[in-house]
């Protein structure tokens, strides 16, 4: 009996000083990231980072650490982030912008042990011999496909405008789903399309708003931080706005109807899975409407439920002509 | 064709306006024989101070003046620096620069935290001007801050052309010695200039923040200060040509958003090349009036023995 009552202590110090052991071994799964603007932009690098704080709760703050970069916008300053990042011996290097493509196709090769991953774009550079470089892309299209439909239900004047960074990758991915969308339910619809060349000057988008609501436009949309710009004077001037990357109902609560928000979570799970069992790369995740990847948020507790509460505890009071 | 050169004239001049405040402060110091690069920083300070202060207060006239007061310390600090440590100006003024990026974009995380929107100065129109036919409508329908803009230009000129104070300025930029020994103070008018130079590029974010844009993200001038600076040797040091180079700028990108929104065939590759076109192929014309800058320009003062 004590002999027994022995073991059984014996077992469960065992299995306490053994968890504890395994417990303590266990290293957290670190992640470093690099974006082109900030954490709080509203848009491309706010997506990321929100993404990044989902997986930490999920796995635990002792099981994920990540870091981040801001501002990395020239190049050769992200390029030497990247190599430090990969020789302190972070598992997962995020590049967040198809303009780290080069650098990181230049990079991986000397540390084969780290993961890297970039995006929007389906490179994953194989074809170099490369095998420990993951791609992430949104199939902006189809958000922008949603938006659309949305927009010519809601337009009075049937005129669009679009307010675009750079006529590449992902923001051409989603005006072209945007103007596809407004097409199938109005083919007659009128859609300016602008180009400011940058991603990140907002007075630049902010005159482009207001050429497009001068031209008869009362519905706009467009994609990555300098938008905020355009947002502002679609508030000022009673526009509705359509965003993209995240959701931006808060920047006009009145005049953003909705955002398709971007869930980079759904291919860093995978990526995360994968590089634990040991595969670096190679590997193309795609974010879309099926697979939750993009998510239309639409601003229906701003518009009607705010007109509900109003009218609900008497601040709106809806008048019938007798 | 008359609403498109209404349209047009009238994001021009809203486009125009930040970069006239920066330009003439900026032309103002420069006259005086102080370089300062920092302005894109400072920009950046004052639209910031006038966002937080409007966001917290409502008060847009109190934005607006703490922006200055931020400006006129900013100022206080490239002064000291270059005026009275007597640094390579050039090489301070990007230290200010981001010195002024990194604690705007610092403010910004900690004290507000995420891209919000204000309520600006609306536009304001004038009585009896507002109604003419199309000036009317292009320059009488804006903001405050736009009409401020304007003003500064013959105000600008007439003191530094007609007034003894102006003649000081030009006098201790082009000539220190004969200055000084004349009794003129060249720390005392290089630390009014770059004051001033600074209160103005602090108005000059504020125009952005608070009246054009009514919003606040880090870097919210992306460069525009650099090309205030352009816009200063563009201009000759003289206030009317210091416009006119701003207009022609914004002109060109008003212009460039114009034929996209109206989806006039061009490649956006293209039409964004156009105000820089404009710019390198105006500077190149000019290059044969020889034009030179202030004689002590970039050169800090040591009085000989």
């Amino acid at each position: 009996m004590k002999m027994k009552r022995m073991i059984v202590i014996l077992t469960l110090i065992s299995i306490f000083v053994l968890s504890f052991g395994f417990g303590a071994s266990a290293e957290p799964f670190r992640v470093a990231f690099l974006m082109p603007s900030a954490i709080n932009d509203f848009a491309w690098s706010q997506s990321m980072y929100e993404a990044l704080l989902t997986i930490q709760k999920e796995m635990g703050k002792e099981n994920f650490e990540f870091v981040y970069s801001e501002n990395m916008f020239v190049v050769a300053d992200a390029a030497a982030a990247i190599r430090d990042y990969a020789s302190e011996g972070y598992a997962l290097v995020i590049a967040h912008g198809s303009q780290y493509g080069a650098s990181l196709s230049d990079i991986a090769p000397d540390f084969p042990d780290t993961s890297f991953a970039w995006g929007s774009t389906a490179n994953v550079f194989t074809d170099l011999g490369i095998t420990n470089i993951f791609a992430y892309e949104p199939l902006s299209e189809q958000g922008g496909y949603v938006n659309g439909v949305l927009a010519a239900k809601l337009s009075k004047n049937n005129i669009y405008g679009v307010i675009g960074p750079i006529e590449t990758g992902d923001a051409k991915r989603y005006t072209e789903g945007f103007k596809a969308g407004i097409k199938s339910v109005k083919p007659d619809a009128k859609i300016n399309v602008t180009w400011i060349g940058s991603y990140s000057d907002v007075a630049l988008a902010s005159e482009a708003a207001q050429t497009h609501i001068d031209a008869g436009a009362d519905v706009l949309t467009g994609t990555s931080q300098m938008t905020v710009g355009a947002i502002g004077v679609a508030k000022q001037r009673g526009a509705l706005w359509f965003g993209y990357d995240v959701d931006q109902s808060a920047l006009a609560p009145q005049n953003v109807v909705a955002s398709v928000d971007v869930i980079w979570a759904i291919a860093l799970k995978p990526m995360i899975e994968m590089i634990k069992k040991g595969e670096r790369g190679g590997k193309i995740f795609t974010l879309n409407l099926a697979n939750g990847g993009l998510k239309i948020v639409v601003n229906d507790e701003a518009l009607v439920g705010k007109t509900i509460e109003g009218i609900v505890k008497g601040n709106i009071e809806v008048k019938v002509e007798k | 064709m008359e609403a498109i050169i209404i349209g047009i004239a009238k994001s021009a001049i809203r486009l125009a306006t930040p970069y006239l405040y920066a330009s003439i402060g900026e032309t103002i110091g420069q006259l005086s024989g102080v370089l300062n690069l920092g302005v894109d920083g400072v920009m950046l300070m004052g639209a910031f101070s006038a966002f937080y202060t409007v966001l917290k207060t409502g008060n847009l006239w109190l934005g607006l003046l703490v922006a200055i007061v931020v400006g006129a310390i900013f100022g206080l600090l490239i002064a000291f620096i270059n005026v009275t440590l007597k640094a390579e100006q050039g090489i301070s003024g990007i230290g200010v620069y981001i010195f002024g990026l990194g604690l705007s974009s610092l403010l910004f995380s900690t004290m507000v935290g995420t891209v919000q929107t204000v309520s600006g100065f609306s536009p304001l129109s004038i009585p009896w001007l507002s109604n003419l036919p199309i000036a009317g409508e292009i320059f009488f329908h804006q903001n405050i801050l736009v009409y401020g803009a304007f003003a500064l230009i013959p105000l600008a000129w007439f003191i530094l052309n007609k007034t003894p104070l102006g003649l000081s300025i030009r006098a201790v930029g082009q000539n220190p010695e004969a200055a000084d020994s004349l009794g003129v103070s060249i720390v005392r008018i290089r630390y009014f200039t770059v004051v001033l130079g600074g209160m103005l590029s602090g108005i000059a974010g504020a125009s952005l923040s608070i009246a054009l844009l009514n919003v606040f993200q880090q870097n919210l001038t992306n460069g525009m200060g650099f090309i205030a600076v352009a816009l200063v040797y563009f201009g000759a040091w003289r206030p009317t040509t210091v416009l006119i180079g701003a207009l022609l700028f914004s002109t060109v990108n008003a212009i460039q958003i114009w034929v996209q929104v109206h989806g006039i065939n061009i490649p956006s590759d293209f039409t964004l090349m156009m105000p820089y076109i404009v710019t390198i192929v105006v500077l190149a014309a000019m290059a044969k009036r020889r034009i030179h800058p202030p004689a002590a320009l970039n050169k800090p003062f040591e009085r000989g023995e």
